[in-house]
């Protein structure tokens, strides 16, 4: 026996190689059971309510409020005006989009990568995704201005006999937004399905267990059903990894088709995948920091964990700062005038000249900061970065959308744009029925993927000494 | 049904239940174990097929759509183009693929697993709640050809099963 555990040791990898533990304090599957399910089961904290309380009030009586007034006056309450017809109705679409984009490449790209460590927050970054399309999507059926003509979106036969054309990115967008929400919603739901069955295994009420036995759907948890299951997942996060990819190019190709100096530019559909990556990974950030600590996951989602999220928002970061130096570049390098124009305004036009440079002070030179291994393990220091790069990625698509249609081609059509109080309220009614959504989901569902976080322990492993594996070998 | 307390311990029972030339048994486990299909012989799940049949009925649909929208029932003219080529319907029939494959995918995998079903008699057994939580359950069908409550209670227990029990059905 004392033979064996030797050899075992001499077959690992030296220190600096092995991978940090999933999960840390090497906890049992008992443990981490009762762990991550006790939050949906314990009774609602203080800081739940405090932060629900103000999410609700801006999701059932700011939003309905404004959208209400909106609808009913139409879009010109908002500052959109000519010739800046876009503006933050749009800004906004792009950023929730964005926002999403990274939960599912946590979710599914990681998981095909075969990334332990996604497991612990895979699950809390796909709820991120689900509600942030949801907000995403209702922008552009608001912005077309007769919200009750939105059916003419989609290829419905109709009395006029017309279809919608096909040919306009606008159109692709329809389609990619409405898949996107769909199978995000899937994904979510069928990760789900095992853990809602530990719910109704844990169940004491009997409403409780009725809720989670119909979410549940009768799962047992069989060798073949997991057989199944494993397959589906695999093929539904492909499809997911396919989607990230998508999904933003098409809202790119919306500007790049269009002859507007400063949109105009082949770069656009990779210039919002990672835009949205990044901006997705600052708010993954902004919502694991507190929540691990307020529900007690420190063990579950370790420093190493953020350490990574952290390291991959670095990593997109870094592809934005190199986007930004070629569209600069390939202004001055094109020789047009108006696109030298738009982008020397951007830093030093007098309109938006502080946006410009906000842009580059977060997106560029706060990201650089991730660099440092000590900023990294900061969780102060992490959380306070991912809400500037929010902030900032906000102002690049609002330097990108408005910076570029105020001063056209003609000098006579310039204008400016100034968001109304109308603007600022469904913006705010949107960021508040996102986090009752993320709260409520936080409370009463399976905020971490229990089953994937025990099959990603030692003790979860068949061939692993811990999993019960005699001499390491099976 | 008999109870065992790894992953491991599953695995090796499974192999043993097998070698005893039982057919109509299963296991039941927190998360899938690493190795079980080949233990149990598993095939390759069908789900992959289904979410191909949708994803391809998809994309094939959404070309036939764009290119009787556009093309042949209300043909509509953008710039010169052509009334119907493949960049234009491309994207939108893509994206229609991700979205039937991920329904096919989903679809797949209940109707395989013949869910939803909110009843099985395993859930009259009160130690088979904690199979979503630690323990791995050992199953042997009454419906076997070699099943016999003496010899296959002697085997269970000889593979080191714990907490062994006869479920009724209903």
């Amino acid at each position: 026996m004392a033979d064996a555990s030797t050899n075992l040791k001499s077959l690992l990898p030296p220190a600096e190689l092995q991978r940090p533990p999933v999960v840390e304090n090497n906890r049992g599957l008992g443990w981490l059971t009762d762990k991550l399910s006790a939050f949906a089961e314990g009774k609602i904290p203080l800081w739940w309510w405090a932060f629900f309380l103000p999410s609700a009030f801006c999701a059932t009586v700011i939003l309905p409020f404004c959208l209400f007034y909106q609808v009913t006056t139409g879009v010109g309450v908002w500052g959109n005006n000519h010739p800046v017809m876009w503006g933050l109705d749009i800004v906004n679409f792009i950023w929730w989009v964005g926002v999403a984009h990274a939960g599912t490449l946590i979710s599914a790209l990681l998981f095909l990568t075969r990334q332990h460590w996604r497991t612990t927050i895979g699950r809390m970054a796909e709820a991120m995704t689900v509600f942030s399309v949801m907000m995403a999507g209702l922008y552009p059926a608001i912005h077309v201005g007769r919200a009750w003509f939105d059916w003419f979106m989609f290829p419905v036969p109709n009395s006029n006999g017309n279809w919608p054309q096909f040919r306009s990115p606008l159109m692709w967008d329809v389609f990619a937004v409405n898949t996107y929400v769909m199978v995000s919603m899937l994904f979510w739901f069928m990760g789900m399905i095992p853990d809602f069955a530990v719910l109704r295994d844990r169940s004491t009420t009997r409403i409780r267990k009725g809720i989670f036995s119909f979410l549940a759907m009768g799962w047992t948890g069989s060798a073949n059903q997991w057989h199944h299951y494993e397959k589906a997942y695999v093929v539904l996060c492909g499809l997911c990894t396919l989607l990230v990819f998508t999904v933003s190019s098409i809202v790119g190709l919306d500007f790049c088709t269009a002859q507007i100096a400063g949109w105009h530019a082949t770069i656009f559909p990779l210039y919002f995948v990672i835009g949205a990556v990044f901006c997705g990974f600052g708010m993954v950030l902004v919502l694991l920091i507190p929540l691990r600590k307020w529900c007690g996951l420190q063990d579950i989602i370790t420093l190493s964990h953020i350490d990574k999220v952290a390291k991959l928002a670095l990593v997109s970061g870094l592809i934005i700062d190199y986007i930004y130096a070629m569209e600069f570049f390939i202004a001055w390098y094109s020789g047009d005038t108006y696109e030298r124009w738009v982008f020397g305004h951007r830093l030093f036009g007098h309109t938006y000249m502080v946006l410009g440079w906000m842009l580059i002070g977060i997106n560029v030179l706060v990201t650089q900061l991730l660099w440092f291994k000590k900023i990294r393990s900061n969780l102060a220091a992490l959380f306070i970065i991912g809400v500037l790069i929010n902030i900032g990625m906000w102002t690049e698509r609002f330097v990108i959308v408005v910076g570029s249609l105020y001063q056209e081609f003609l000098p006579a059509n310039w204008g400016k744009y100034k968001p109304t109080i109308w603007d600022v309220g469904i913006y705010v009614g949107t960021l508040g029925t996102f986090f009752m959504l993320y709260l409520l989901f936080v409370k009463f569902l399976p905020m971490i993927a229990i089953s994937e976080v025990k099959g990603a322990t030692p003790q979860g492993n068949p061939h692993h000494p811990l999993g019960g594996a005699k001499g390491g070998r099976h | 049904m008999a109870e065992f307390d790894s992953p491991a311990a599953i695995l090796t029972a499974a192999k043993q239940v097998r070698a005893a030339g039982y057919r109509r048994w299963d296991i039941f486990t927190p998360f899938p174990i690493h190795g079980i299909d080949k233990v149990m012989g598993l095939k390759n799940s069908l789900v992959g097929w289904f979410s191909l049949a949708m994803g391809g009925g998809a994309f094939l649909s959404g070309m036939g759509l764009l290119w009787f929208t556009n093309a042949f029932d209300y043909p509509l003219i953008v710039g010169g183009k052509p009334m119907y080529s493949i960049p234009m319907s491309f994207v939108p029939s893509y994206i229609l693929m991700v979205m039937g494959g991920a329904i096919g995918a989903l679809v797949g995998m209940l109707a395989l697993n013949q869910l939803p079903r909110l009843h099985h008699p395993l859930f009259n057994s009160e130690r088979f709640a904690l199979v979503s939580r630690d323990k791995f359950l050992l199953v042997i069908g009454a419906n076997d050809d070699q099943f016999s409550t003496v010899e296959t209670r002697k085997l269970l227990e000889s593979i080191g099963g714990k907490h062994i029990e006869l479920v009724e059905e209903d």
